[in-house]
């Protein structure tokens, strides 16, 4: 469906990977974003100005983008909204009981040899591969 | 005020390697995880590029005794894969490969994408902030009073 990007994908995972090595050198965090936000709108959280300023930055990187480049960056969404309000339930709840997604097991859990991280992103992985052959290839959805 | 300030420097750095990598758009996700169609392998090339930075600075930040702006690291303690972990990533697995967006995307997103972005961002929170406090009394559940 898209067009394979690899320099694109080399130089924005470089990006990622150095805000990881920030977040750690400055604040002895992980870059984990389910963790960063789930602990924001958690009830006693004593670092939420860190976590908000962390989260505004995520925001403010796309409109800096468009705003140099003037390329507004594409998000394409191609399931019905039902899907969209389960899945997003489904990732929230299943980050929050995993303890950790994308950018905390995968990238930061594994660059600490973390087993329980590398167990973590086999799992999803492979959950997400199986949900997407189904949608596309039995289901029909996209 | 400086910590607000350097963790949004560090959250725009994240924020721009989604925008430049393109993760940030759900249908390049969902083209990589569909293996049994059009493939396009970028995301594994955007998490091996940035585990290798990260593994690399991690090396020599970890050496360190401490961080520069505070006390001491905030490491992950424990240790044992159990069903919550197992579970919790195949349920997150599901979500993410049913819309394409993982938790750093999505938000990401939020700042240029359609009204849907933000359907998807409050059921994420939800379901998050859901699951902590279950988790959280079934915690309780466990300690002798």
């Amino acid at each position: 469906m898209t067009e394979f990007t690899p320099v694109e994908a080399l130089a924005g995972g470089a990006l990622i990977g150095l805000s990881a090595v920030f977040a750690m050198a400055f604040y002895g965090r992980i870059a984990g974003i389910s963790g960063i936000l789930g602990g924001f709108f958690a009830a006693k959280t004593p670092d939420r100005s860190w976590r908000g300023g962390f989260l505004l930055g995520l925001l403010a990187a796309p409109l800096g983008y468009w705003l140099v480049t003037g390329i507004k960056p594409d998000v394409e969404l191609v399931v019905p909204l039902s899907i969209i309000v389960a899945g997003g339930f489904l990732v929230g709840a299943g980050t929050a009981l995993g303890g950790g997604c994308t950018s905390g097991h995968g990238v930061c859990g594994i660059a600490r040899m973390s087993q329980r991280s590398i167990v973590a992103t086999i799992c999803f992985m492979a959950t997400g591969i199986l949900t997407v052959y189904v949608m596309r290839h039995i289901l029909g959805v996209w | 005020m400086r910590q607000f300030l350097g963790s949004f420097a560090i959250g725009l750095i994240f924020g721009l390697g989604l925008v430049i990598s393109i993760m940030i758009n759900p249908l390049k996700v969902l083209s990589f995880l569909d293996v049994a169609g059009d493939w396009d392998p970028s995301l594994a090339l955007v998490m091996g590029s940035a585990l290798f930075v990260t593994w690399v600075g991690y090396r020599f930040v970890l050496r360190r005794p401490a961080p520069v702006l505070a006390p001491s690291f905030s490491l992950p303690t424990k240790r044992d894969i159990d069903m919550r972990l197992v579970g919790g990533a195949a349920i997150f697995g599901i979500g993410w490969g049913m819309v394409g967006f993982c938790p750093g995307p999505a938000i990401t997103a939020l700042a240029v994408g359609e009204s849907q972005v933000l359907y998807f961002g409050i059921a994420m929170i939800m379901g998050m902030v859901i699951t902590r406090w279950l988790l959280a009394l079934s915690d309780r559940a466990k300690q002798p009073a």
